[in-house]
């Protein structure tokens, strides 16, 4: 198994393609923390207008954690594309070459194979985000520093102590990590119906696209399915940076506002993951394999 | 008949200006005794409580240099202070002589019994329109203020004193002012779940506080102007 998933790894890291999002990112986040840089202070400031005519705000807002927080909410919403180069490559791609019935001649099983690939997937998903927490985050904090983190919220604003803030970024990347990998067995468990990239990628995306608007739009009518759409939870990671307040409004170092929804964005994320995994394994298990 | 009522009102309009010839004595005793700080440095914890900000309690550093150099700043990191009301301290709110305050009444804040004094700045360019003083005339120190401008809205202080009060420095000061809703398009935000907050969250109070305990001060030992300017 281990041996399988080396090979896959290698296959991925072959092709140019790969490379892609890994450039992508470097170049989106790099042009993101040069704006800033030059001209971040009129970005806080329109950000700050409402609160600004009200209170004064000293400190390096437009500090690393900051820029690392604009960065993600930005990017996390595009990477999902990136994702769905390779992951919805995986299968269909060998069809595409006309190697995946040769593959299943070799003595693995189908279980194992599909597997292989998925752990494949899911570490390149994995690389991925720990290249682009490098380069928002500890890039960041060396451009910009380090200090307390302000947050402007729709209705409200945080401050998290900067002693508060890192063990926060673990954990939102760990759970951008494991939006992502949804993201990535989405495209996967499509990749088993089709016999090219294109079909499965544009598919992936189509469907990320849709659900992202149905988690959005305010209609009653969307509001019942939306708690069970993986897009309505992809944003979840932001959670880590609420703070719970105590009856005399002290924020409380170390909370979480709303800890059961992120357990429960965890927990359908996860289920979303286990059914594009077995859908994947199921069909797949049963198919007829003809290229 | 008519001489008489005429002494009346003179001796009445004379007994008022005493009364507030008095006032404004007393502030000037006031005055002159928080005058007597000329600078100090000050150490102690700052907590924001304002319905839509959610801030930890932080330490932070008071500067103050007469005639009204103040400022304030929290031990790296950031601080969130109400416009107007940056210089928390009665240095900034009897600043000048050039004033007129007349009593109105008696009251009781935190047990003490203070008298309360309208004080009005005769200055045309005065951001202050009206301080009301509540004075505890035994320790001359101001226990409460509230305080009218013309751009800031009104803010009140709340002055708790003790090891510091024989130079009127408060060991806590709790300054309240009003507060507007305040709200960020979700287009800005990224936020696009409609979860209502829950009905016992904290965060309903309409009027901001700002609570300084101080720890410790150090009195009149020089502070360079160029603190200020940072």
């Amino acid at each position: 198994m281990y041996r399988l998933i080396q090979i896959e790894l290698f296959k991925i890291f072959k092709r140019p393609r790969t490379y892609i999002a890994f450039a992508a990112i470097t170049a989106l986040i790099g042009i993101i923390q040069v704006g800033l840089k030059i001209d971040g202070a009129e970005y806080a400031s329109f950000v700050m207008a409402d609160f600004n005519s009200s209170f004064s705000v000293d400190g390096n807002i437009l500090n690393g954690y900051f820029v690392c927080y604009v960065i993600l909410q930005l990017l996390l919403v595009h990477v999902p594309l990136l994702i769905a180069l390779i992951a919805a490559d995986m299968v269909s791609g060998e069809a595409n070459m006309g190697t995946l019935r040769l593959l299943l001649t070799k003595p693995i099983s189908r279980t194992e194979f599909i597997l292989a690939k998925f752990i494949a997937a899911a570490i390149y998903t994995l690389l991925l985000l720990i290249w682009m927490a490098f380069l928002a985050l500890f890039v960041s904090m060396w451009v910009f520093g380090t200090d307390d983190m302000f947050i402007m919220k729709s209705s409200y604003a945080v401050v998290i102590r900067e002693d508060d803030i890192f063990w926060r970024y673990t954990g939102a990347f760990a759970f951008a990590a494991l939006a992502m990998i949804t993201v990535a067995s989405l495209g996967f468990f499509l990749s088993i119906f089709a016999e090219n990239s294109i079909g499965p990628i544009v598919a992936t995306m189509s469907v990320i696209v849709v659900c992202t608007i149905l988690s959005t739009m305010n209609i009653p009518l969307f509001n019942t399915i939306k708690p069970y759409l993986f897009t309505t939870h992809m944003i979840g990671w932001k959670e880590f940076f609420d703070l719970q307040v105590n009856d005399a409004n002290e924020a409380i170092q170390g909370s979480i506002q709303n800890i059961d929804k992120l357990i429960r964005s965890v927990a359908v994320l996860s289920i979303h993951v286990a059914l594009f995994l077995f859908g994947s394994w199921f069909i797949f298990r049963k198919k007829d394999i003809l290229s | 008949m008519r001489f008489l009522l005429i002494g009346v009102f003179v001796l009445l309009c004379s007994a008022q200006n005493l009364i507030a010839q008095d006032m404004t004595q007393l502030v000037l005793k006031v005055k002159e005794k928080i005058d007597q700080v000329k600078d100090y440095t000050a150490t102690g914890t700052m907590k924001t409580d304002v319905a839509f900000i959610k801030a930890p309690i932080g330490k932070v550093q008071v500067f103050f240099k007469q005639p009204n150099l103040f400022k304030l700043q929290k031990d790296k990191g950031i601080s969130i202070l109400p416009k107007g009301g940056v210089s928390i301290n009665m240095n900034s709110i009897i600043a000048s002589e050039d004033f007129t305050a007349f009593a109105a009444g008696e009251t009781v804040v935190n047990g003490v019994k203070t008298r309360i004094v309208k004080v009005l700045p005769l200055q045309e360019s005065s951001d202050i329109v009206l301080t009301t003083m509540f004075i505890d005339e035994t320790n001359l120190l101001v226990r409460k203020a509230t305080t009218t401008t013309k751009e800031n809205g009104t803010y009140e202080m709340e002055m708790q004193y003790g090891k510091f009060a024989n130079y009127s420095l408060p060991d806590k000061i709790i300054f309240s002012f009003n507060t507007k809703d305040y709200k960020l398009p979700k287009g800005i935000t990224l936020e696009f779940d409609d979860e209502k907050p829950k009905e016992k969250d904290p965060l309903k109070n309409k009027k901001g506080k700002v609570e300084i305990t101080y720890d410790n001060y150090i009195i009149n030992k020089g502070i360079p102007s160029s603190v200020f300017k940072m």
